[in-house]
């Protein structure tokens, strides 16, 4: 929460909505340990990360989805499929992501 | 206070702070604040699966770690994800010497706040330590009670002058503190266990000093060994065994 916090405080000093992603089950190798966190505001400003880079673009999607649905998510991201442009850890292992709405 | 604001006011004050979150099955996204000092804010959604959780939450900060469990409420199975917020580890060096100066920028990047402690005014000074957290020019019976000492904290003793090292090593000892290095060849070690043995340290306490300091890379100069005694430290926080 640390690395995101000060992000978070400015958005919601601004009275911005806030969508928060956190990593919460590591399977195999992974660039980010469980507790990893990623935010998005409702201005589209992100800070924070889950993954070494490779499925951030994704997570940011479903955050945004998130803030407007209101409903948390579990997302799981396994490895990328080489033959297509699909979102993946090149690693090898596979992560799950839960995106909720910060209202608490 | 809402539980966002509970959690801000902990990681501000440095206290360790549970924090656990449905998130898969019912009631997703609940939440529940578990503070080790006894306060509770929040709910899971169900009494009994909250007490289960706590209990869970209790032993996974003691070992720094957060992970996804599942459970099983009103027949039905669910996964909560704890999260353990413990304060930043905390590094005091005491000796202000060469190796310290490495060690004291290497430990700030990864995240360590940094107390340097040594009664030479000519070593302690912000030029030579420009990174640290804190600077304290004092000997180390002076110094250790302002600090936080705790499962939390790391000592490293560097001075290579037993008029400063046998008390840091001894009142270091003391306290609940997650490692204790002192630098020194295995003779220096050995003589310096037998005059803290004299002195009462109980075995216990003397088995827990890493000395010679750092893990055996086989470097030598000051970056090296500053290298070596933090991936010793990194080592201890996570459990493995290594020297």
């Amino acid at each position: 929460m640390q690395e995101v916090l000060e992000a978070v405080e400015t958005w919601r000093t601004r009275g911005e909505r806030v969508a928060l992603a956190t990593v919460v089950k590591v399977y195999g190798s992974a660039p980010r340990g469980p507790g990893s966190k990623m935010a998005v505001s409702d201005k589209g400003e992100m800070a924070g990360s889950v993954s070494g880079g490779c499925v951030e673009g994704a997570v940011f999607e479903e955050c945004r989805r998130v803030l407007r649905t209101g409903r948390p998510l579990l997302l799981r991201f396994g490895i990328s499929d080489e033959q297509a442009w699909e979102v993946g850890l090149a690693c090898g292992g596979t992560i799950e992501v839960f995106v909720e709405p910060l209202t608490w | 206070m809402s539980i966002y604001e509970y959690l801000k006011q902990a990681i501000a004050e440095e206290r360790p702070v549970s924090l656990a979150v449905v998130v898969a099955g019912q009631h997703i996204g609940a939440r529940l604040l578990i503070d080790p000092r006894g306060e509770r804010l929040g709910s899971l959604g169900d009494p009994a699966l909250d007490e289960l959780v706590a209990a869970d939450a209790a032993a996974l900060i003691e070992e720094e770690r957060s992970e996804t469990r599942t459970y099983i409420a009103g027949g039905e199975e669910l996964q909560v994800f704890i999260e353990s917020y413990t304060p930043p580890p905390h590094l005091i060096i005491v000796g202000a010497v060469h190796t310290a100066m490495i060690l004291c920028t290497c430990a700030r990047e990864l995240g360590f706040t940094v107390t340097v402690v040594d009664p030479r005014g000519l070593f302690a000074t912000r030029e030579r330590f420009p990174n640290a957290n804190a600077l304290i020019v004092a000997w180390p019976d002076e110094a250790f009670p302002q600090l936080r000492m705790d499962r939390s904290t790391y000592v490293a003793v560097l001075t290579h002058d037993p008029k400063l090292d046998d008390p840091a090593v001894r009142l270091a000892l003391q306290k609940p503190v997650r490692y204790v290095g002192a630098i020194g060849s295995p003779a220096t070690q050995e003589q310096r266990r037998n005059r803290l043995r004299e002195e009462g340290v109980p075995e216990e306490d003397l088995a827990r000093i890493h000395g010679p300091v750092g893990l055996d890379l086989g470097g030598r100069t000051p970056g090296e060994i500053a290298i070596s005694i933090l991936a010793e430290m990194i080592a201890v926080r996570h459990g493995r065994r290594l020297s």
